[in-house]
């Protein structure tokens, strides 16, 4: 079995007074889809916001390609190949759609062919690349903000709950760029709420609770478990 | 390959009074200009006193520009930024002074040279102070306002305390260079020749600005780390060296706007700056924090707006400027043309 690209070791994080991840214990494999699910407010965001660096660990050690990338400032995380897709979308409202995809290509020129199948992936950032992206629909932000980490080479990419708020179109939309991404080679670790996405995607699944992963296993699995799914998350993903 | 839902895609779209309150902003000059014509009269006088408050205007937005992008950016209240328009004017000063060849020539080129290594040599002085002040006396307290108010004051004193002991505690007066000596008439109206290099000068940094911000992608990495710097940083750059460039790029241009408002002046002094400060400030404000082009549109209208009441209502200049941040606060409480929102 080849060697996970990332792996939390027992991660504490604490926002402010509040002591939020409790101990994090999750590897992610090389190549396809981890699904991060939980209830609101388990610490599923404050995970990914701790691995790509916006929240400094307390303790735990966190190894990104074998490599300890623990004390790691966000920007070196970025380089070293994590991509990061927040879940208020983080887009630069103010900047063109254009603008939003050059500064996203961190290392040099946005290479044509990249943005070739990016657009055909997300045919509206052609129609509105020279826009401001505040005036983009939501969707649309959800597709450059998706399309902003796929403007480079990424080995992972935490994706923080993509199709939230959004049309069903659009989800299918979504769900397929991203599983695109994955028969490219790229491993995601993916936060979802939507049952039918995370089922149709997930290869590999982790579940939170009170801060730490309460089971990891095969996403297959935890779908066609609906006991499991109500003892780990307090509801069937199905009927949900 | 995915592809996309068989929907047209559709542009949010603003109403009409949406899209005529977006750049209401734009239009407040041009109307403060007419308004300032039908109340003034004669022409002459109106032409005079516009040309003085946008040369007026174009020195406080010099100033203020490093300080918007210093406020959003990093959001920092720098009181300090004063020390920097005060030092700038007296290095600045000091060179003129130093080249007095060069400024009592009646050549043009001679002094426009002499004017430009004064720039030059306010602008690395205060650069250097910047990244200095930064280091020592900010980074300590970023994300602390009241931490930053007093730690910034404080420096703001030791440096005018500081200019005192190596300048002297006496106000310095100086003479502008030959050629930029009295005025030219046009329209029947005496127009100052400094304060037409002063327009010229503002304008041209402006424009500098705006294409270095919207054309290079350090510009593009200025404007989105305003709007959020998190994700500047998840996209691989380290915003923290920008913070130090725009620190020290602000720190220069207060330093340039010294030179400009001593030579506008005709007399520096050490406290120069603080005084300076309560306009900067009013312009950053009323601009929208982080907006260069707020700062510039809110400095435009302090200085027409200051030189049309004191000819129409001397004693009503004083509070003119308050006024006028009071009135756009109340129209629009994060500014005019807001890049983040007020933390």
């Amino acid at each position: 079995m080849s060697e996970p690209i990332l792996e939390l070791s027992g991660i504490h994080t604490d926002i402010a007074q509040y002591h939020i991840l409790q101990g994090v214990d999750l590897v992610v494999p090389r190549g396809g889809v981890t699904m991060l699910l939980g209830r609101n407010g388990v610490g599923k965001t404050t995970t990914l916001r701790t691995i790509i660096g916006h929240w400094q660990t307390k303790s735990g050690s966190l190894l990104f390609n074998g490599a300890d990338i623990t004390s790691m400032a966000t920007p070196a995380r970025a380089r070293a190949g994590i991509g990061f897709v927040p879940e208020d979308m983080g887009i630069f409202s103010d900047l063109t759609v254009e603008e939003n995809m050059i500064l996203a290509a961190a290392s040099g020129p946005l290479d044509p062919a990249r943005l070739e199948s990016i657009f055909a992936a997300f045919p509206p950032l052609s129609t509105f690349w020279k826009s401001e992206a505040g005036n983009l629909s939501g969707g649309q932000k959800q597709m450059l903000s998706i399309a902003r980490a796929m403007a480079e080479e990424r080995q992972l990419y935490l994706i923080d709950e993509p199709t939230k708020g959004l049309a069903p179109a659009i989800i299918s939309t979504m769900a397929g760029a991203l599983r695109d991404l994955k028969q490219k080679g790229a491993s995601i670790l993916l936060v979802e709420q939507n049952f039918a996405v995370a089922k149709a995607l997930g290869d590999t699944a982790a579940v939170m609770d009170d801060g730490r992963i309460v089971w990891a296993g095969q996403m297959a699995e935890l779908a066609n478990h609906a006991a499991l799914q109500e003892r780990l998350m307090g509801l069937s993903m199905e009927a949900h | 390959m995915a592809t996309a839902p068989g929907h047209a895609p559709k542009y949010a779209q603003l109403s009409l009074i949406d899209s005529i309150g977006k750049k209401m902003p734009l239009l407040l000059v041009p109307i403060l200009v007419v308004l300032g014509f039908l109340l003034i009269g004669s022409t002459s006088s109106w032409l005079t006193l516009t040309v003085s408050g946008l040369a007026m205007g174009m020195m406080i937005f010099i100033m203020a520009s490093g300080l918007t992008l210093v406020f959003g950016l990093m959001d920092v209240i720098n009181f300090g930024h004063g020390a920097f328009i005060s030092v700038g004017a007296y290095v600045g000063i000091s060179a003129l002074l130093a080249l007095d060849g060069w400024t009592g020539a009646p050549s043009l080129i001679l002094n426009v040279a002499a004017v430009l290594a004064a720039v030059i040599a306010a602008m690395c002085a205060t650069g250097a102070l910047g990244w200095g002040f930064e280091r020592v006396i900010v980074r300590p307290v970023y994300g602390a306002h009241l931490k930053q108010i007093l730690v910034t004051v404080g420096g703001l004193i030791v440096i005018e305390q500081l200019i005192q002991v190596i300048w002297g505690p006496d106000e310095i007066y100086l003479t502008r260079p030959e050629m930029l000596k009295g005025a030219v008439t046009f329209a029947g109206a005496a127009i100052e020749k400094y304060r037409l290099l002063a327009v010229v000068f503002g304008l041209a940094l402006f424009v500098a600005m705006r294409l270095v911000l919207k054309r290079t992608k350090i510009g593009l990495i200025v404007r989105a780390g305003v709007q959020n710097g998190e994700m500047v940083e998840a996209l691989g750059y380290r915003l923290g060296l920008v913070f130090i460039g725009v620190f020290v790029a602000g720190s220069a241009l207060a330093g340039l706007g010294g030179v400009m408002w001593g030579l506008y002046q005709e007399v520096i002094t050490a406290g120069m700056g603080e005084e300076m400060m309560i306009l900067v400030f009013i312009v950053v404000i009323i601009g929208g924090l982080g907006s260069v082009e707020g700062a510039f549109i809110g400095a435009l209208l302090v200085g027409l707006l200051q030189n049309y009441v004191a000819f129409l209502e001397p004693k009503l200049a004083l509070i003119s400027n308050i006024a006028l941040m009071t009135a756009i606060l109340m129209w629009r409480p994060q500014g005019m043309m807001p890049v983040v929102k007020a933390k």
